[in-house]
């Protein structure tokens, strides 16, 4: 068995490990705590494969951020975890009969006839040390794709205002500046002159 | 010698795994968002190992794109999850029958 295997298996193995707490565990801090190490592992498994830029974006972007949410989201929430766990027993059968049938379907797919295996697909050499993974999905992804580049910085635009307008909320008490009323305002609501006779001297 | 086999199979039961976890999860709408992102995380593992065993890079910038999409239903997701809790006090699946779909 080469280190190449052998880093395989551990870290697919740490991947389905987390993957399964994700989906059994009770309480969701945990979950999304699990679902960090799961992106970790697979992280470090598209290394495995000199997918380094993708590898680095996954554990940045995903790790960074999106995961980040999930746990402000989920210790924001006093959520009350009793009656959600409720249909675990419940449901366990039908879920494990659904995914198994699913796994048979699919490797059986993968497995037979060697489709997949070393004589269809031969296993690439490695990359020279001169070669960035980086660069070249630069250069493919700003030539071949670049409309959709840019339609996919439309769609994180989309996203920040929606997120934004949907949770934005005026409550009554607190006090806010409009800052339209404040450009419009005129001079003659703001000052007042007074005309008015000189008062004689206090005392005389 | 890891072929595409290996990454293949990793990826489908990955995949089934969160299928499970959405059966299993139906209640709590924070694990079905996290089972959908796991889904995604399958979906990438055979769209990189594809693009590897090729010597194709258009696998590599499809997971680009997918990951971009993901992180903003992720944030709208999210955004959604907050109004619903503010508005009901729950995030129970069973309680949300408003619309009596």
């Amino acid at each position: 068995m080469s280190i190449y295997e052998i880093v395989f298996y551990l870290f697919s193995a740490v991947l389905m490990a987390a993957a399964v707490m994700v989906v059994t565990v009770r309480n969701p801090v945990y979950a999304a705590l699990s679902l960090v190490l799961a992106f970790f592992s697979s992280a470090a498994i598209w290394m495995l494969l000199e997918v380094e830029f993708l590898a680095i974006i996954l554990v940045l972007v995903y790790v960074g951020a999106v995961l980040v949410l999930f746990l402000f989201v989920v210790m924001m929430l006093d959520i009350n975890l009793a009656p959600l766990k409720e249909g675990f027993i419940r449901y366990l059968p039908a879920g494990v009969v659904v995914a198994l049938l699913m796994a048979v379907e699919l490797l059986t797919v993968l497995w037979t006839k060697g489709r997949f295996a070393e004589g269809a697909f031969p296993v690439p050499p490695p990359n020279p040390p001169d070669y960035s993974n980086t660069k070249a999905v630069g250069q493919w992804l700003f030539t071949n794709y670049l409309l959709a580049f840019e339609v996919a910085g439309v769609v994180l635009l989309v996203a920040i205002i929606a997120a934004v307008a949907l949770t934005l909320r005026h409550r009554p008490g607190s006090r806010r500046q409009d800052p339209a009323a404040q450009v419009r305002v005129q001079r003659d609501e703001r000052v007042r002159l007074v005309k008015m006779d000189p008062e004689p001297r206090q005392g005389s | 010698m890891l072929t595409l086999e290996h990454f293949l199979t990793l990826g489908a039961l990955l995949f089934v795994l969160s299928v499970a976890g959405i059966f299993l999860n139906r209640k709590n709408v924070i694990i079905l968002l996290m089972c959908i992102e796991l889904m995604l995380l399958a979906v990438n593992m055979n769209f990189v190992a594809f693009s590897r065993f090729l010597g194709n890079l258009d696998g590599q910038v499809f997971v680009f794109f997918i990951l971009t999409v993901a992180a903003a239903e992720a944030a709208i997701g999210l955004a959604i999850l907050v109004v619903l809790f503010r508005n009901r006090q729950t995030i129970n699946v069973a309680e949300l029958d408003e619309l009596k779909g």
